[in-house]
């Protein structure tokens, strides 16, 4: 069995910004691995610890910069890496979903996995979409938002559980080759060990252009352009407490007290 | 313009961003003098179709397929349903089953799409608002087609009103079967437990701001001491520090407290779909930015582990040691 791990890395704004353009100046972000995206190496884990002869492999689309967040997933259990990246994508910023998805697609039809895992969306773009949109691309089956998984190695039904708003999960089976994009909390995702980091090493990130995976600059091709990037205005017109924290909290303690939601 | 926007039910109830979806799409129509045509598919679509025609809907197109969400009727009910139609935008919920079949139905159609959307303006040419980086910058697309697709965030429109004697038109999807490939099993409820968060008058409910699982006892302690209940936002959650019935927002529990004091919570959208009713809402956050202060009607700009301490004292209690 083969699963594919698409994991991305994000850039997370730092509290106070500057905005240069039409992006947050370079100086404000930080690079991580996406947070979904942990959860999602984690579930491919737990089944490759599961079952006999399951292969993981990750693909990311970035730069030579995000080694670092591959081999965050490759200490973790991740068996191979491939990264996606070419001269046609530097520039883009914010990629389309289609983009993406055409990337994808065409590294899982190399790969021919059985099911592929994504995180539900990227905490930078917050899309939401790539992993559907790949599913219906290379005609998989797919759930979205999934925080339990049930599937046993080699198996071809996943059960799983979606986790809906108010309170309330859809239990689903769908049957591999499946995409799910995984839900934060579907399971506890691991720190790398010192001994996976130094395994991390030797294990093999393969780069490939556009042109490898059979692609040409064609795919960034999108009649989406961002126009505007702006901080929100701020609604605020909250009574902010000031003072010593001491002072701020006699501040709250009063009011609570006149409301009455409290005695004492 | 015109426009096709697909309601959402579940359990037989339509859901409020059905009825906001009307209003997006009705706006976005008005632009260019088209119509607006909203569609539900699957359930009681009869009754549906009666609820679904308020002002400013044109048509109701029903499709009586199955009883509840299943993506890949969806997915080729909305794309056959899009080819009779032919509208210009296509609007879905930006929900957990919009985004299982929104991204497939666009696909499957070419259609460019985006998502999250927070306003929608067309002079012509259709602007998308958005948000990135957690709600701290907005962002303006411009689609350069003739035919998008767009999730819109429930809640960022008023739901449609009254009613408007809309035409109601059956539409048969001719559903292939052999492509659904996933079954709905059923539904579960989950957060049961020995607390109710939603009958709480007073809510103290503590966010990633906390840092370490220990530090939950801090919170405790002062909700202990104000005889409140403690909730949470998601990542607490996530990372069993507390169990899922104290998580409140979009995923968790909704809330309507007298009170509600956010402890070291940012106030991402998520999280703010579940306690915006809260009667008063007073933040702990060191970040002035956070967008919990667009809600908030009190505010501490500090350290909670300064501010919860104190807090617990001016009430006479003992703060732990964290």
């Amino acid at each position: 069995m083969k699963i594919l791990i698409a994991v991305t890395e994000v850039a997370e704004v730092e509290d106070d910004f500057e905005i240069d353009g039409l992006a947050v100046a370079e100086q404000y972000l930080d690079y991580d691995l996406n947070e979904w995206d942990d959860y999602a190496i984690e579930a491919g884990v737990q089944l490759q610890e599961a079952g006999e002869d399951v292969e993981v492999v990750s693909v990311t689309i970035g730069p030579e910069r995000s080694e670092e967040t591959i081999r965050m997933g490759l200490a973790k259990g991740v068996d191979r890496a491939i990264r996606v990246w070419d001269d046609a994508l530097e520039g883009e910023g914010q990629l389309g979903v289609e983009t993406k998805a055409d990337i994808l697609a065409a590294v899982a039809e190399d790969e021919d996995p059985d099911l592929v895992l994504a995180g539900v969306q990227s905490n930078d773009d917050a899309f939401g979409a790539t992993g559907v949109s790949l599913a219906d691309e290379i005609g998989f089956e797919w759930a979205a938002v999934v925080n339990d998984l049930d599937l046993e190695p080699g198996g071809d039904v996943a059960s799983v559980h979606r986790e809906l708003e108010g309170g309330v999960e859809e239990l689903t089976d769908v049957e591999l080759p499946a995409v799910l994009t995984i839900q934060t909390g579907i399971n506890e995702p691991r720190y790398a060990s010192l001994r996976g980091i130094r395994q991390a090493q030797s294990k093999e990130i393969a780069p490939e252009d556009l042109a490898d995976i059979g692609l040409d600059a064609s795919v960034t091709e999108s009649p989406i352009t961002l126009t505007q990037l702006y901080e929100p205005e701020t609604e605020s017109d909250a009574t902010v407490f000031e003072g010593s924290p001491d002072e701020e909290a006699d501040q709250l303690a009063d009011l609570l007290r006149d409301k009455g939601v409290v005695e004492g | 313009m015109s426009v096709l926007a697909i309601a959402e039910h579940r359990r037989g109830e339509l859901r409020d961003v059905s009825f906001e979806l009307a209003t997006a799409g009705r706006e976005l129509a008005d632009a260019t003098d088209g119509d607006l045509h909203l569609a539900v598919i699957g359930g009681e679509v009869g009754e549906f179709a009666d609820r679904l025609d308020r002002e400013g809907v044109d048509v109701v197109h029903t499709v009586d397929e199955g009883e509840e969400f299943n993506h890949d009727v969806y997915t080729q009910a909305v794309a056959a349903l899009y080819d009779e139609v032919e509208p210009d935008v296509l609007l879905m919920p930006n929900s957990v089953n919009g985004l299982d079949y929104a991204p497939a139905v666009a696909n499957r159609l070419s259609l460019p799409l985006v998502t999250d959307a927070i306003d929608i303006e067309s002079d012509g040419v259709l602007s998308v608002t958005r948000e990135k980086y957690g709600s701290k910058v907005e962002t303006v697309v411009e689609v350069d087609a003739d035919r998008a697709a767009v999730t819109v965030r429930p809640g960022e429109w008023p739901p449609a009103e009254g009613t408007n004697g809309a035409d109601v038109r059956e539409f048969d999807a001719e559903i292939d079967e052999s492509a659904v490939r996933s079954t709905v099993t059923g539904f579960q409820e989950v957060g049961g437990g020995d607390v109710d968060i939603t009958e709480a008058e007073v809510l103290v409910s503590v966010g990633r701001g906390i840092e370490e699982e220990e530090n939950i006892a801090l919170v405790e302690a002062l909700a202990d001491t104000l005889d409140a209940t403690l909730s949470s936002s998601r990542p607490i959650v996530d990372n069993g520090w507390l169990p899922k019935n104290r998580q409140v927002g979009q995923s968790g529990k909704q809330v309507t407290p007298e009170v509600y004091i956010a402890i070291g919570i940012s106030g991402a959208v998520q999280h703010v779909a579940g306690m915006k009713g809260a009667e008063t809402i007073v933040a702990i956050n060191t970040d002035p930015n956070a967008p919990i202060y667009d809600l908030a009607d009190y505010g501490i700009v500090d350290d909670l582990f300064d501010v919860v301490p104190a807090l617990i004292e001016a009430f006479g209690g003992e703060p732990p040691e964290v």
